[in-house]
């Protein structure tokens, strides 16, 4: 399905800003891995969408909050260690997915068809995305400080576990809008990848936030153009954009501290 | 903050809201017009174990009251009480409003793209090349990566974060647990130096025996109840109860000369 190439890089830019810019604070909290198992709970509220004729985005968001807030539960009320049950619990819903969503349009929910949004939710997508950039900014703060100590951030008088809650939520709200870019299989990469490529590069903590959604755009839009020009589906080439992105910070920073230990290496001691 | 009324385990207000200002107690604060905090009946309870138990003591200001006890007697546990984090019944009542700043034992996470700078901004604006200085920290260090930091320059930064709004009570919690030994004096000279320019209440968990001696006014000895509460001097006069509390073995002597510092 084939709409308003504009439209699409519209949806994309403004998802991968969003993406990249949330997906900052789930890499410092190490959440990287139950970001990506997260993104998975969106396929039974697709299909379940698709099955009953509601819109199938509304459907993802719902379960991915859903799964959101039972991690939260988990984190703050158990002894229970998140990342073995997010991991089978989240399996679980990929699998149920999977069954529930009639076989025309499993290939699309699992990764995604940017090029066939319309102008209603392209501005939904926008208004989303700069809703959760906005909110995001506000929780930044208290959210960096809960990472580095609970009790620090308590301190200072944050209210960690409401920020904590109030994230969760915008994760959700995040991966169920790139869903459409990028599938319920890889929306995780388009929140994880852009953040690590960002903190291998980051130096402080506005240089950092700001590469992020920089390369989240680049890669959303990046792929989705050439999804256009190939005429293949955006998901992958999206990811695999992303990816290279990050090999080359990667080489980058490497290459940067080499020069930086030759320099300390020359100076007269 | 008053729970003596209230059924069941109680957040005291003013954490809850997410503020640090304390709210003004109405009563008289029990230990003198001068008491800072008075804690009465405090008891913790996680899961099946008591934490705290019926914990009672009172703190006047500009003191530096040392909290001592075995692994696991509840140091931190009471810390974290006064800071809002854990629920408790009993009273903690502030003489007034409050600002607390907490200087925890280290960071959870330091593998973060932020500056000592941003760190410090985090909290309030301010001088911060001031407030590095107050710590024996050039203005190089706000720059740097806080992950690039060793544990002796976090736990000043810390202090530094910790003063930077001019706090009336600061909490620490086992701050020279993780420094090289030889930091030990330059962070407690960082801390005297702050307590003198702003009289400042310090709470001080350790296990250091040492630093009660050369840097605290008072004991509280805990082992989930209060076991002693008193002057430095009177603590060090009994040496069955000093032996007991840092484990010292039978006529082994104390490693300073008691009254030599202070």
């Amino acid at each position: 399905m084939t709409g308003e190439p504009l439209l699409s890089l519209a949806t994309a830019a403004a998802v991968g800003f969003g993406a990249g810019y949330v997906g900052s604070l789930m890499v410092v909290r190490r959440m990287a891995l139950v970001g990506d198992a997260l993104s998975h709970v969106a396929l039974p509220g697709l299909a379940l969408g698709i099955l009953f004729g509601f819109d199938p985005f509304l459907g993802a968001f719902v379960f991915v909050l859903g799964a959101a807030f039972l991690t939260w539960f988990i984190e703050r009320s158990t002894h229970l260690a998140v990342d073995a049950v997010v991991g089978v619990l989240f399996v679980l819903a990929l699998a149920v997915g999977v069954l529930l969503t009639p076989n025309p349009d499993l290939l699309e929910a699992l990764f995604g068809d940017v090029r066939g949004v319309g102008l209603l939710a392209t501005l939904a997508s926008i208004a989303l995305a700069a809703g959760v950039v906005a909110v995001t900014r506000l929780i930044y703060r208290s959210m960096v400080l809960s990472v580095i100590s609970e009790d620090l951030a308590a301190s200072a008088g944050v209210r960690v576990e409401l920020v904590s809650l109030v994230y969760l939520v915008l994760v959700s709200v995040v991966v169920a809008v790139g869903v459409q870019v990028v599938g319920t299989l890889l929306v995780g990469a388009l929140v994880i990848v852009p953040a690590a490529a960002a903190k291998t590069l980051g130096t402080n903590l506005t240089r950092y936030a700001v590469l992020s959604a920089v390369f989240g755009v680049v890669s959303s839009l990046g792929g989705t153009a050439l999804s256009f020009a190939w005429g293949i589906t955006a998901g992958p080439l999206v990811v695999v954009l992303g990816v290279t992105v990050f090999l080359v910070s990667w080489g980058f920073a490497a290459v940067r501290r080499r020069r930086a230990g030759d320099a300390e290496g020359a100076r007269p001691v | 903050m008053d729970n003596a009324f209230l059924p069941g385990p109680q957040y005291p207000r003013g954490v809850v809201r997410g503020r640090t200002e304390r709210e003004m107690d109405s009563r008289p604060t029990p230990g003198g017009p001068f008491a800072l905090l008075s804690v009465s009946a405090l008891t913790v309870r996680v899961g099946r174990s008591t934490v705290l138990d019926r914990v009672s003591f009172s703190a006047a200001r500009g003191v530096t009251l040392a909290i001592v006890g075995p692994n696991g007697a509840g140091k931190t546990t009471l810390l974290r009480a006064l800071l809002g984090r854990v629920p408790y019944t009993g009273r903690i009542a502030w003489n007034g409003s409050v600002r607390i700043g907490y200087v925890p034992q280290k960071l959870v996470d330091t593998d973060i793209p932020l500056s000592v700078e941003e760190l410090l901004s985090l909290k309030c604006p301010g001088d911060y090349g001031a407030c590095l200085a107050m710590v024996g920290l050039g203005p190089g260090t706000l720059d740097r990566q806080i992950g690039t930091l060793s544990g002796g320059e976090v736990q000043r930064v810390l202090i530094a974060w910790a003063t930077v709004d001019r706090p009336d009570v600061l909490l620490f919690d086992e701050p020279t647990a993780n420094v090289d030994v030889g930091s030990e004096d330059t962070i407690f000279s960082a801390v005297r130096r702050v307590q003198t320019e702003t009289g400042t209440t310090v709470f001080l968990v350790t296990h250091d025996l040492h630093e009660i001696h050369h840097y605290a006014d008072r004991v509280l000895v805990l082992d989930h109840h209060v076991v002693f509460e008193g002057a430095v001097a009177e603590l060090f006069r009994d040496p069955r109860l000093v032996a007991e509390t840092f484990g010292l073995r039978a006529g082994e002597e104390l490693p300073f000369e008691v009254g030599a510092h202070r």
